[in-house]
């Protein structure tokens, strides 16, 4: 649509309306009823002010993407640790634990890094606000970073005593709401690819959290160990591509910016990743630990794209008006009539 | 949340909500409102560009524009034969006949469209509720403003807003936008746009005063024949709950760059935080199944 931001209009050249784009010559007339005399066909592409944008684009720039990818791999490996120290399997436990730190740990920096005012990072502590899920998952960070830290250090060193023992399921639980908070995160905003994907991001964040884990633990973990890693990593990257898949068959127009341009790229990368890694973590087993370790790389590198895709296909719905205005108007007229 | 709700936060310090109703039918594109909100704000300049597009060389709001004009050049197909004709759109055929020289046939059919835009102060504000620092809160006046002192440059406010109203000024880092000049509202003074506005198409006053004038005067022009005039934000029941700062507009609000049907996005929370818990109960069921089948450390 549009193209016709460029268009150069003088005071002696008016031509139809802002947009330009109005191809069929029977816009309004004065006098007129404007809801009786433009037909809804009449607005096939939707209207706009010189094709710019109606919303912001986000400012958020790297670290946010990687963060989804950190705190996804920290929130589901804390999981996976948990359940491993649950079931008795020490190995994978002090491994998946490690990952879960690490996963957690660089977390903030790269939060506090992308403020415009890094210096005033604990503005953030002021308030719990229930309306703002960037207020939650700072809190639910916090949480999750504190609990990990605690639990790791009791697995490994068996300090802090009950309190560490308590502080692994907590770290599993919080864990869990780590790796998806940050799809209500960015569902909660004007940017229409995120924000009707809504009910759809959260799975796809959490099958590729899972991915993530079972790929972490599995490159950190002896293979005989490393059988549910494994299984792990190969299920989240198999739901992550149908989750994705299903995501933009859902959306429809509104989600052809995941399947355009660079975010489309990022993210048929992000399913040919994960598709081959998983396999190569299946056939890899147990025998061959060398395929399925480098099968979980490129599942590490798949969840990475996968992220920065959606990260990337919000800035691209937002910059086109019609992603806006189309299903606005839609609505607006359905309302009317 | 809503204006109502904060406002009544106040107790007796509440005030009445107060607002800008900006009536695009008689504004005449002086940008003496973007000025005078650039002059008293302290507002830094937003670049010396020249866009092509009509007199609109701001572009749009931002961090460093709080008010802009936008300009729409249209060319409607002929009037019907019964001869209704708006007077707005008569008077502007006339003056490009007048002043730019064109002959009756070339303006046939055009209008030109001024509308001032601004922050709307919804009543449900979507900044103000996904700041997670309370640097944006609501004044006893029911409008909507920026703590520079407590903003961290977050950022979340700048895609939630539905009107793009919102922007972080680069080299400083915070966000920035319109406070409806909420230190002359404490001294009783109107906002600096409204009271720089030669033409009085944006007026200021306690926004019940606003609706009732609002809808006289869409009366009027109707009755004159504009039937595409149509206010915009003045409907509390539509997405954000209606405006703080709302507009009479003459054509779709998307022509001037405005959302038809803008929607406060955290209504939705509920449905966001149910599908992000029942996804983490499913990681939470793959890891179980996972270990289950991974079976036992050998």
């Amino acid at each position: 649509m549009s193209g016709n931001g460029d268009q150069r209009l003088g005071p002696g050249t008016m031509t139809t309306s802002g947009t330009g784009a109005r191809t069929p010559p029977a816009p309004l007339r004065p006098g007129d009823n404007g809801a009786g005399l433009r037909p809804v066909a009449g607005r096939a592409t939707p209207q706009s002010y010189y094709g710019k944008p109606i919303i912001a684009e986000p400012v958020w720039s790297w670290e946010i993407p990687l963060y989804f990818f950190t705190g996804g791999l920290g929130g589901a490996s804390a999981m996976l640790a948990a359940g491993a120290d649950l079931t008795g399997r020490t190995t994978l436990a002090r491994r998946a634990w490690l990952c879960a730190l690490a996963g957690v740990g660089v977390s903030p920096p790269l939060l506090i890094s992308d403020l415009g005012r890094p210096a005033r990072f604990l503005n953030m502590l002021r308030m719990v606000k229930v309306t703002s899920p960037m207020s939650m998952g700072t809190w639910l960070l916090l949480g999750t970073s504190g609990a990990t830290a605690a639990a790791t250090a009791n697995n490994l060193f068996g300090l802090l005593g009950p309190a560490g023992r308590i502080a692994k399921p907590v770290a599993g639980a919080l864990g869990g709401m780590l790796t998806t908070y940050t799809a209500v995160l960015i569902s909660d905003t004007a940017v229409p690819v995120w924000h009707e994907a809504r009910r759809e991001l959260p799975f796809l964040f959490a099958a590729s959290a899972a991915a993530s884990a079972g790929a972490a633990a599995t490159l950190t973990t002896p293979s005989r160990h490393a059988a549910p890693a494994r299984l792990l990593a190969a299920g989240g990257a198999a739901a992550s591509v149908g989750v994705m898949q299903l995501m933009e068959h859902r959306l429809g127009e509104v989600g052809e910016p995941y399947s355009k341009g660079t975010p489309g790229i990022l993210g048929r990368a992000a399913e040919a990743c994960a598709a081959c890694g998983a396999a190569a973590v299946a056939f890899g087993g147990r025998r061959r630990p060398a395929v399925a370790r480098a099968g979980a790389g490129l599942l590490l590198a798949g969840a990475v794209l996968e992220r920065w895709s959606v990260f990337r296909a919000g800035f691209a719905s937002a910059r086109d008006p019609k992603y806006t205005v189309g299903p606005q108007r839609a609505r607006a007229d359905a309302r009317a009539g | 949340m809503s204006a109502a709700y904060e406002l009544a936060t106040y107790h007796s310090e509440a005030k009445p909500r107060m607002g800008f109703f900006t009536d695009t039918s008689i504004c005449i594109g002086c940008k003496a409102c973007e000025v005078a909100c650039k002059e008293w704000n302290e507002v830094p300049e937003d670049g010396l560009n020249f866009t092509g597009n009509s007199y609109d060389n701001t572009g749009g709001l931002g961090a460093d524009t709080w008010r802009h004009v936008a300009f729409v050049e249209q060319r409607l197909p002929a009037a019907p034969e019964s001869g209704a004709d708006s007077f707005v759109a008569a008077a502007q055929r006339r003056a490009l006949i007048e002043e730019q020289g064109l002959d009756s046939e070339q303006v046939e059919g055009m209008r030109w469209l001024m509308a001032s835009d601004v922050c709307k102060h919804c009543t449900n504000a979507a900044c103000l509720e996904v700041c997670p620092t309370g640097a944006l809160f609501r004044t006893e006046f029911g409008t909507v403003v920026v703590q520079e002192d407590v903003c961290n440059g977050c950022g979340y406010c700048v895609p939630a807003c539905p009107f793009g109203v919102l922007d972080q000024r680069e080299d400083d880092g915070r966000v920035w936008k319109c406070t409806l000049c909420y230190d002359r509202l404490k001294d009783d003074q109107e906002p600096a746009c409204a009271h720089a506005c030669p033409t009085k198409s944006i007026q200021f006053g306690p926004l019940e005063e606003l609706h009732a004038t609002a809808d006289a005067r869409l009366k009027t022009l109707q009755e004159a024949g504009e039937a595409s005039a149509r206010l915009y934000g003045r409907d509390e029941s539509d997405g954000v709950g209606g405006f703080g700062a709302f507009f009479l507009l003459l054509d779709e609000p998307e022509v001037y760059g405005l959302p038809p049907d803008p929607v406060v996005t955290t209504r939705d929370l509920g449905t966001m935080w149910k599908s992000a818990a029942a996804a983490a109960g499913l990681l939470a069921a793959g890891v179980a199944g996972a270990l289950i089948a991974g079976g036992r450390e050998s």
